[in-house]
């Protein structure tokens, strides 16, 4: 590169001056995060060295600029300017390797050169967006922190805007707009370009915290600038430039919106993130959806880059800038040439400059009216640093649409008017790490720039780049086993370089290399082509900052929550009993969980003290150790509020969860517990979509009753939990068709852990059934319609042969515990499971699936018992050795009552039926025997007497009480009063708002 | 191949592609003014206008064979320039057959250098055969011997196209290394070989599911470069030619038109494109996709068959009735895992929506 620039350079000799009439400051009109501008912005300063150099960028970071140099600072970083007092607020100023702003900040440090912001304040930008989107949109704000970002952007917007103008591109995502500075736009984008209603999927988080913002602009930036500066990178130091233009198509597919290009963005009001982004603009009315107008006669935003390229007739402006702008220069030389690159650095400042004064001439603003404002004040801190180091030793990096601008003939007095009055809020800044990811777009924090990876590379090779790239791409390829030789290499360089012939472009550029790349070295197929995406094209990079940095606006957010929650960090541990029925007592409790999402393990929940499982009391054990403040600064990269990050962290951990169902369910209890939700909606986007391509019922039914609880807390803390219960209702819905195909055919192994699967269901679907029908808060979910069809599931399982035992007799079981079947049916599919035809082992796993989990069914129905009886009795002798480790398990879980009551019951034979005295099941027992069952055939009336009385003091009083427990209602109580103690049955008796009706029984029980 | 049959000028039921649209080829040609690699017709700007279709400089309007991303037929065309091989991949009715024609078509002017590619295809037709009267009447001699398509496109500068490429047994296809590597087919017999002049390229198609039938050996497929056909990318576009398509079927069956089943054919497109895709249309539920290919062919037959259905035993207007059947056989191709597929896709997707509920009875109707 030094070679490209040292060339240029000589013949440049020192007197072109971009912009400004000769010997005035130097101004270079970049095109944000475009490796060729970087490289020509290093060459010029090379060539002119300045004794200031003035950049784009908040004046607030003045004071942090110079840790740019410190060892400890490796990019991706970003400038993080926040609002002290709403962390919330933010705006982000990400900076790449290949950032020509912090190709310029660097080798500024590095020669002791002061640099200096002159962009608009961000105590005013930040304040600004405020007052922005009050007017706008009034939903979101709420969360100020977005919009405020939002607004950030806003200001920064200008910023991208610039990059958006000089990177022409900007605008054609919303960099034009980002000017506006919405947030949700960068949402857009992310979210492909639905509606802002997206936002609820990613972007609409991150505004939140502010890292939103960053998003927009990142968006805007990418959209633009990305691709396009890529471009733009090659040209300048290689000449010719490979123009990358990722916009092509590779992106397309995946996101709309880069797909759109900037032409067409703007047309479409379709997509609703631009509208707003447009709308909030300084100008326009707010909330006018429609945005920004298409291309270039729009007066709102106008798009430069696609205005110029219109104007030259191409209706691509990415491919525009890249042919026509970025290989201007040193155009001829073919990089691989290696040999005279005779470019002159300042020529594309040069012309660039030029096309924008005339796009400005004709458009004015453009509809950037904040742009404006931020003008005159780079106008202002440009007349000082010029007054103070002389016009000749200044350089302006600036966003090219901004040159113009620049040059402009006011006079202080006005540009000072125009700064009066402005808004204003304390603003802090400082370094943020970064990530190759984040900048990209598809990691939804949306940098704006769809291919880093590549970018930098085009700024790191020093020649060849297609056949550097390509052999990269060979290394990773084989890395996963991918058989990748020389030759296809050698093919694919080929193929890239006949295609951009074809295509009438100078150099390959991304396109090409990546059609080129998935027809030779991955032979069509998408998935290695994803993986060299993924690693190389946006790429694995994380940018580091030194710890000299001042503190991330996470932590200060920490601390105010800390204070307002009334927590102090402390290292000594301790134990904190919460009752969320309690305002303050919930408040901590959320914002335990938000630091746990984090990764910040301040308290960890513990096992109460009381032995309450209650779901409104919560046990923490609090410590908080030194490495803490760390995690803290790690976790500001996903935001500056604790919400925000919080949210912004669940979101992302959703969409990378790549194990099991359970996994996301887990992720979305704590999404729940955390109240985030924010990130609800994007965690259950993922457990559906993951639901949906689940073929193991299993898993799906393992999944179910986290899913179920969710739901149930929700109600029980009173949020939304319908989305929740949508979801869970579609997982429902998928166990029961996938159920019965699963439990064909199964081993004893399978059938026990289907079983496990199918309680497990069982209990979640009752649960979300009733929990549909009783609560208040509307759930869209049918709870009675999935009830029954999980009923009639269980009945077709327990009629059906091919299903093992276990699973049969299961079905029955839980069926007659729901009053689902009758005792007659009961009867019948016991006798059929028992009868004489049946493999013996078979047999007794049925009546292991019909006995287990409660052995007072057996008790109360003679004629059950009798049928397993005669069954027994029945069994040979050789097989009754393999039945009888069955059975021992089945009744080995009973009760020692109950087993006692077994045994006296069989050993005193088939007698007279029960008496109907135990309630329920009067229809069954039909004899009318003095005797109740298992206490011999005579009643001793002189012994009971003697007992009568403990028993009266023991139960209070209450006459008759004594069969309550057990017996009350009907055959569905009995189940449900053993199974329900252990988790469920409590959960409702407690939060349930009273309804009991069904279940009162179980309250019995559970209280 | 012989040039016999071909020579009748008679109404053929489907003239080649070179023929059908020769006036084209010849407006291009004359237009044409952009390096054009040796041999080739046309230069690889307009192959890839003859193939996407557009308007001339001259106002002459070329009409598009080809309706799918440009980008992919750049890619096809740069590789035949590169002298690379070209294979196109896709699953069935993705018009892979129909690109290879018209790209041989349009580059060498010539479409007729095929070779079928089935299980029983055998090295003769790769390579070269004999005219066993001539080899027992003279001996082993260039006269004796049967050039195949490809050994005729080597000698010519001409492009040989290989349909069904993995439906070749793998040693014959293998015979195709040394073609595509050297460049050359010896004729041991004769002491001699026929070496590919320049021009010389081939268009291979094979299914995208057949993969595993007979999977190219590594070193075949180093010499091709891939290029996947993709399915219709939007709805529109697919119920657009489903529509077209069973149109023209209709009226050569006799069937009566049914101007009313048009809802009944969008309907039929969205199951398949969802089960397809994975993915329901408004983009917000998954599904799971069944193991049949659910072409756009496959679609069509479907609504053919439901108009039949509705003609004859029916009042011949499309109802959902007609088709459930149809999309179950579509769908379900594999008894155990197909249906469960099927009844999640009905119960999760179908059941819900709007306006479906008579396909949704009809569908379980026939489901149970």
């Amino acid at each position: 590169m030094t070679d490209a620039g040292g060339a240029g350079v000589t013949d440049a000799g020192g007197v072109r001056v971009t912009g400004a009439e000769g010997g005035g400051p130097l101004l270079l009109g970049v095109r944000h995060h475009g490796p060729g501008s970087a490289r020509a912005v290093r060459a010029v300063l090379e060539e002119y060295a300045p004794r200031v150099v003035l950049i784009e960028g908040p004046p607030e970071g003045d004071a942090v600029v110079g840790l740019a140099g410190d060892i400890g600072m490796v990019p991706p970083v970003a400038l993080l300017a926040h609002a002290v007092n709403e962390p919330g607020k933010a705006a982000f100023w990400p900076l790449a390797e290949f950032s020509p702003e912090w190709v310029a900040i660097r080798w500024a440090v590095a020669r002791g050169v002061p640099v200096r912001f002159i962009d608009l304040p961000a105590a005013h930008a930040l304040a600004m967006a405020e007052e922005t989107e009050e007017t706008e949109e009034g939903e979101t704000s709420g969360e100020a922190g977005c919009d405020g970002d939002g607004g950030c952007d806003g200001d920064g917007g200008g910023d991208r805007a610039d990059r958006g103008d000089c990177a022409g591109r900007g605008d054609r995502e919303d960099p034009g707009d980002r000017g506006d500075g919405d947030e949700r736009a960068d949402g857009d984008e992310r979210a492909d370009g639905d509606e802002r209603g997206d936002g609820d999927e990613g972007p609409g988080v991150r505004h939140r915290d502010g890292v939103g913002d960053r998003g927009e602009r990142e968006g805007s930036e990418r959209g633009g600038g990305g691709e396009g500066e890529a471009g733009s990178g090659h040209g300048s130091e290689r000449g010719p430039a490979i123009e990358s233009d990722p916009d092509p198509d590779p992106h397309s597919d995946h996101d709309p919106d880069l797909g759109s290009g900037s032409g067409t963005d703007s047309g479409s009001e379709a997509d609703p993130g631009r509208g707003p982004d447009a709308g909030p603009g300084p100008g326009p009315g707010p909330g006018t959806g429609p945005g920004p107008r298409p291309g270039v006669g729009a007066e709102l935003r106008l798009d430069p880059l696609a205005a110029l390229a219109e104007a030259a007739g191409f209706d691509d402006p990415e491919r525009w800038w890249e042919d026509a702008v970025e290989h201007r220069g040193g155009g001829a030389g073919r990089q691989r040439g290696g040999g005279a690159r005779e470019f002159d650095p300042y020529e594309p400042f040069a012309a660039l400059g030029e096309a924008m004064t005339e796009l400005r001439a004709t458009h004015g603003d453009g509809g950037h009216r904040r742009d404006l404002v931020r003008e005159a004040h780079m106008r202002l801190r440009l007349r000082e640093a010029r007054k103070e180091f002389g016009d000749a030793a200044t350089a302006v990096v600036c966003g090219a649409w901004h040159v113009p601008a620049l040059t402009a003939r006011t006079t202080a007095t006005a540009d000072r008017a125009m700064l009066k009055g402005l808004p204003k809020v304390k603003a802090e800044v400082t370094w943020v790490p970064w990530t190759h990811r984040r900048l990209a777009r598809q990691s939804g924090y949306g940098a704006g720039i769809a291919s880093p990876g590549w970018y930098g590379h085009l700024f790191s090779v020093p020649d060849r780049p297609i056949e550097r790239w390509m052999t990269k791409v060979a290394g990773l390829l084989r890395e996963q086993d991918h058989p990748v030789s020389s030759a296809h290499v050698i093919e694919a360089v080929r193929l890239a370089e006949t295609l951009a012939a074809m295509r009438g472009r100078p150099l390959a550029g991304l396109t090409e290399t990546t059609d080129a790349i998935r027809a030779v070295l991955c032979e069509g197929s998408d998935i290695p082509m994803e993986l060299v995406r993924d690693q190389l094209v946006v790429g694995d990079v994380l940018g580091e900052v030194p710890e000299s940095v001042p503190a991330v606006p996470l932590q200060r957010d920490l601390v105010r929550e800390q204070r307002a929650v009334r927590l102090k960090p402390a290292a000594a541990e301790r134990e904190l009993e919460l009752d969320l029925r309690k305002e303050t007592d919930a408040a901590r409790s959320r914002l335990l969980h938000r630091l746990r999402l984090l990764g910040v393990a301040w308290g960890e929940p513990a096992m109460a003290r009381t032995g309450s499982t209650g779901t409104f009391r919560e046990s923490w054990r609090l410590r908080w150790e030194p490495e803490l403040s760390v995690r803290v600064a790690e976790a500001g990269i996903w935001g500056t509020t604790v919400r925000g990050a919080a949210t912004a962290k669940a979101s992302a951990e959703a969409a990378e969860a790549g194990g099991a169902l359970a996994d996301v369910t887990s992720l979305a209890e704590r999404c729940l517990l955390a109240e985030l939700p924010d990130a609800l909606p994007v965690v259950m986007r993922v457990l559906a979509d993951r639901a949906a391509l689940e073929s193991d019922v299993g898993h799906l039914a393992e999944a179910l009753p986290a899913l179920v609880r969710t739901v149930r807390y929700g109600d029980v803390r009173g949020t939304d939990a319908g989305s929740v219960a949508e979801v869970a209702a579609g997982l429902a819905e998928r166990v029961c068709v996938g159920l019965p195909p699963a439990c064909a055919g199964l081993d004893a192994d399978g059938a026990r852990d289907m079983r496990g699967h199918l309680d497990a269901a069982h209990h979640a679907v009752s649960l979300l059934a009733r929990t549909t029908l009783s609560h208040g808060t509307p759930i869209p979910v049918d709870g009675a319609g999935l009830l029954d069809r999980w009923r009639a599931v269980l009945r077709t399982l327990a009629g059906r042969d091919r299903v093992p035992g276990l699973i049969r007799g299961r079905c029955a079981r839980l069926l007659l515990d729901d009053g689902r079947l009758d005792d007659a049916e009961a009867a019948r599919l016991m006798s059929l499971a028992l009868s004489p035809g049946t493999l013996p082992t078979e047999a007794a796993a049925w009546v292991e699936g019909f006995l287990s989990g409660g052995g007072m069914l057996l008790v109360h129905d003679e004629r059950l018992l009798a049928l397993v009886d005669r069954w027994l009795a029945g069994v040979s002798g050789n097989a009754f050795t393999d039945v009888l480790p069955l059975l021992r398990r089945t009744f080995a879980e009973y009760e020692a009552g109950v087993r006692r009551t077994l045994g006296e019951l069989v050993r005193r034979g088939p007698g007279p039926g029960p008496s109907g005295g135990t309630g329920g099941r009067a229809g069954s027992a039909p004899a009318a025997g003095e005797s109740l069952p298992g206490f011999g055939p005579g009643l001793d009336t002189a012994r009971a007497d003697a007992v009568l009385a403990t028993v009266r003091l023991l139960l209070g009083h209450r006459e008759g009480g004594a069969g309550a427990g057990q017996g009350a209602g009907e055959g569905g109580a009995r189940s449900r009063a053993g199974a329900g103690t252990e988790g469920e049955g409590e959960g409702e008796g407690e939060g349930g708002g009273g309804n009991g009706g069904a279940v009162s029984e179980r309250e019995g029980a559970g209280v | 191949m012989t040039d016999s049959l071909a020579a009748e000028p008679a109404a053929v039921l489907r003239p080649h592609a070179e023929d059908a649209f020769a006036d084209e080829l010849k407006v291009l040609a004359a237009v044409d003014d952009r390096p054009r690699p040796e041999r080739w017709r046309l230069s690889p700007w307009a192959v890839a206008t003859y193939l996407l279709g557009g308007e001339l400089p001259g106002g002459q309007v070329i009409t598009p064979k080809y309706i799918g991303p440009r980008r992919i037929v750049e890619v096809a065309i740069s590789t035949l320039a590169t002298d690379r091989a070209l294979l196109l991949l896709g699953v069935p009715g993705t018009a892979k057959t129909w690109v290879s024609e018209h790209l041989a078509a349009a580059v060498s002017g010539d479409s007729t250098l095929l070779v079928q590619g089935t299980a029983g295809t055998a090295e003769e037709s790769i390579r070269y055969g004999w005219n066993y009267a001539q080899l027992l009447a003279q001996g082993p001699s260039r006269e004796a011997l049967v050039p195949s398509p490809v050994m005729r496109a080597m000698a010519e500068g001409m492009t040989a196209r290989v349909e069904e490429l993995t439906r070749i047994p793998a040693d014959v296809q293998d015979t195709l290394i040394t073609v595509l590597s050297e460049k050359t087919l010896p004729i041991p017999e004769l002491g001699q070989e026929v070496q590919a002049v320049g021009g010389f390229n081939l268009i291979a198609t094979a299914n995208n599911r057949d993969r595993g039938v007979n999977e190219l050996s590594s070193a075949l497929r180093r010499r091709f470069n891939t290029v996947v056909l993709p399915l219709p990318e939007t709805a529109e576009a697919e119920v657009e030619i489903v529509a077209r398509r069973v149109d023209q079927l209709g009226r050569s069956l006799d069937l009566p038109p049914a101007p009313e089943g048009f809802d009944e054919i969008r309907r039929v497109v969205t199951v398949f494109r969802e089960l397809r895709d994975g993915v329901t249309d408004d983009g917000r539920t998954k599904v799971k996709s069944p193991s049949g290919t659910l072409s756009t062919a496959e679609a069509i037959s479907v609504v053919t068959g439901g108009l039949a259905l509705a003609a004859h035993f029916g009042d011949g207007v499309l109802r959902a009735g007609d088709v459930a059947a149809g999309i179950l056989g579509a769908v379900v191709r594999d008894p155990s895992s197909d249906r469960v597929v099927w009844q999640e896709y009905l119960e999760a997707v179908v059941r819900e929506r709007e306006g479906w509920k008579d396909f949704y009875r009809a569908c379980r109707e026939v489901s149970v």
